[in-house]
């Protein structure tokens, strides 16, 4: 049995429906159709229940009781007061609605297909439900089609579904008051396990994952201290959350010892990959996560990632990237990559390393070129006689920024005990100062 | 007779309270990644996985340009590699001449801190699934190299053992002692083109330690390319 509660006035009767029923459907604003199954410990007969219905409603609604929630929301929607409709007897009470008071939206009728319909079905001079329902069933499924018969079955109250329940909006945070403001991180890890447990118990329950963490810390400095955790794909395993979660309040301490903590997320689908036979192994995406973000701890956030050149001329302009694992091969990037690692015909590639900072360098050209050069650094020192080289090659570039660069740049090959070195090193025309930039190598 | 019963009678008790910790392992077949030079592959077979490999030589000796080609083999196939970049020297603009594919690098930055680099090369060992893991020790001085405790060498064949990873140490002289698979040293000299402009190193390789002991072959074999 269904009960539907319909409310000209237009408000939202969703919630006080829920007082009555755990299985509603909003059909629309106003109306909503509760399954009465089983409500009879509770509330009696249905009689009973559409009486108590009325007078808990604020406002002045109808209440009609029917076999199907077709036929309820129909004699709802054009029946005032309580409405009882006998299961088998539904033309008996809906028989004399005309026909424009057919909701076809209900049986999933297009409008512009049933407005044809209601239009062929006035040429016929058919009128009201009764007149429609009582049409032969194959001669309308020839003329009309299936729209039809399931048009006819709406108007007969003949309609058989299951109720479109609608669920409460899951809510996927967590928080927690403390009693006395919490400065160490051990104790706050128990705190985080136990709202990442939480959190991933309702993920999991919806089949869901997550690809962003939002914490919240209320401070005892009455200030907020707030972390974002990004994840390139989406997780809901609670432990490496912790792990993640840990390293990154280690790497950033709150200013203050914590009162409060509240942990979001943003939900999404979890990700479905399915791996080539032939493709190499890759690292695990937790494991990856959990691995940058302690390479992250030990050398800098700045210091890990990918390599991303500029679009510039700049000398060493690069920048780094996020390291995310790259899930399709690309191949049509990958034969384009295939033909320029061919080495040229004269042997691989060049390689070289940069020194950063330049070596500043003491440099004697006294002809016009570089002869004697000796630079010495923390790390490394670089001197000797020029034995060859090849240059100047001028370069400048970005004349209207502060950090423009204008250079002369050498290759020199130095001898030093027997070894022959190979270096770049370069002048500032500006400043007239020598660096040695790198070592070809 | 007696002495054979008893060497089993022993056995079997020790591998009831220890396993198979004294049973001698077959060795498998070993697997291996090329490393991008024809000439050196014919040498050595391609770099061993589940090993360490060790490319030793002064500076300027092609060490840079050796390890470019691995990398960009390596990443143009389908590998994630890792460079522990110990004293902050990889130039991005000179490797991307290689086609090397940057979103398959995890490069780390160690600002020349040599414990850092190689925790970072521990961690990235212990996640695994990386094809290639380059420790870069070009730029630390010899003496400092062979300081390095031998443990760390033990430390990492022992992670690498079971997994597909390359892991490739280059230094400027042989430090990882009997750990390394395969050990090349690099004797690089330059060479001019006519227009007076640096083109390119010619690299002499000698290969130090044969990657199978079982092999009849020398131990010191050399290529140029």
């Amino acid at each position: 049995m269904f009960a539907c509660i319909h409310s000209s006035t237009g408000v939202s009767l969703t919630e006080f429906a829920y007082g009555f029923s755990p299985v509603v459907e909003e059909v629309g604003k106003g109306t909503v159709v509760i399954d009465v199954e089983g409500c009879e410990l509770l509330f009696g007969s249905s009689y009973q229940l559409a009486n108590e219905v009325v007078q808990r409603a604020e406002t002045a609604v109808n209440v009609a009781l029917a076999a199907n929630p077709d036929a309820a929301i129909h004699a709802a929607t054009h029946l005032k007061g309580i409405t009882f409709v006998s299961p088998g007897e539904e033309l008996t009470c809906l028989g004399n609605f005309p026909l424009d008071h057919l909701n076809y939206s209900l049986v999933n009728v297009e409008q512009k297909v049933a407005a044809e319909i209601l239009e062929t079905l006035r040429l016929w001079g058919i009128r009201t439900f009764a007149d429609f329902a009582t049409l032969p069933v194959k001669g309308v499924s020839e003329r009309l089609g299936q729209e039809g018969i399931k048009l006819q079955q709406l108007a007969a109250g003949k309609t058989e579904r299951h109720l479109q329940v609608k669920q409460p909006a899951p809510v996927f945070a967590n928080s927690i008051e403390l009693d006395h403001a919490l400065t160490e991180l051990e104790p706050l890890s128990f705190i985080f396990a136990r709202l990442l447990h939480q959190l991933c118990a309702a993920l999991n329950a919806y089949a869901l994952a997550t690809n962003e963490l939002s914490v919240s810390m209320q401070l005892e400095n009455r200030t907020v201290h707030e972390r974002k955790l990004s994840l390139p794909h989406p997780m809901r395993d609670h432990k490496v959350f912790l792990k993640l979660l840990l390293l990154d309040t280690e790497m950033h301490p709150p200013a203050a010892g914590v009162k409060s903590i509240s942990i979001a997320c943003e939900p999404v689908k979890p990700r479905v990959l399915q791996n080539g036979l032939f493709v190499p192994l890759a690292p695990a995406p937790d494991k990856l996560e959990l691995t940058l973000a302690r390479l992250a701890k030990l050398v800098g956030e700045q210091n890990v990632g990918s390599p991303e050149l500029l679009d510039t001329h700049r000398p060493d302009a690069f920048s780094m990237k996020r390291f995310s694992l790259v899930n399709k091969p690309d191949v049509c990037k990958r034969r384009k990559s295939d033909q320029q690692q061919l080495p040229p015909a004269n042997g691989p590639c060049l390689g070289f390393r940069h020194y950063r900072p330049p070596l500043k360098a003491i440099v004697e050209a006294n002809q016009g070129w570089p002869t004697q050069i000796s630079a010495w650094g923390k790390q490394r020192s670089v001197y000797g006689k020029v034995v060859a080289l090849a240059g100047p090659w001028r370069t400048t570039g970005e004349w209207w920024r502060d950090d423009r660069w204008a250079r002369d740049e050498w290759d020199v090959t130095l001898e030093r005990q027997g070894h022959q070195t190979l270096y770049r090193i370069y002048r500032e025309l500006n400043r007239e100062n020598w660096f040695v930039e790198g070592i070809y190598d | 007779m007696k002495a054979a019963v008893s060497k089993a009678e022993i056995e079997a008790d020790i591998a009831s309270r220890f396993g198979d910790a004294f049973k001698v392992h077959e060795k498998a077949i070993v697997e291996t990644l090329s490393t991008g030079v024809d000439e050196i592959d014919v040498l050595t077979g391609g770099l061993p996985r589940g090993s360490i490999s060790e490319i030793f030589g002064p500076a300027s000796s092609g060490r840079t340009s050796f390890m470019y080609s691995m990398l960009a083999y390596a990443t143009t196939h389908e590998e994630t590699c890792a460079l522990v970049d110990t004293n902050d020297v990889f130039a991005p603009s000179a490797a991307t001449a290689t086609g090397m594919d940057f979103k398959r690098l995890l490069w780390i930055r160690c600002a020349g801190n040599l414990e850092h680099a190689f925790k970072a090369a521990d961690l990235l060992l212990h996640a695994g699934g990386f094809g290639l893991v380059i420790l870069d020790l070009g730029d630390v001085p010899g003496k400092e190299a062979r300081r390095i405790i031998s443990s760390w060498w033990y430390r990492f064949r022992r992670t690498v053992e079971d997994r597909p990873t390359v892991l490739t140490v280059i230094s400027e002289e042989a430090c990882t002692r009997s750990c390394a698979a395969v050990t090349l040293e690099l004797n690089g000299t330059a060479e001019w083109s006519r227009g007076n402009l640096l083109r390119h190193n010619a690299i002499r390789v000698n290969r130090q330690r044969p990657m199978s002991p079982w092999r009849n072959e020398g131990h010191f074999m050399s290529a140029a390319f």
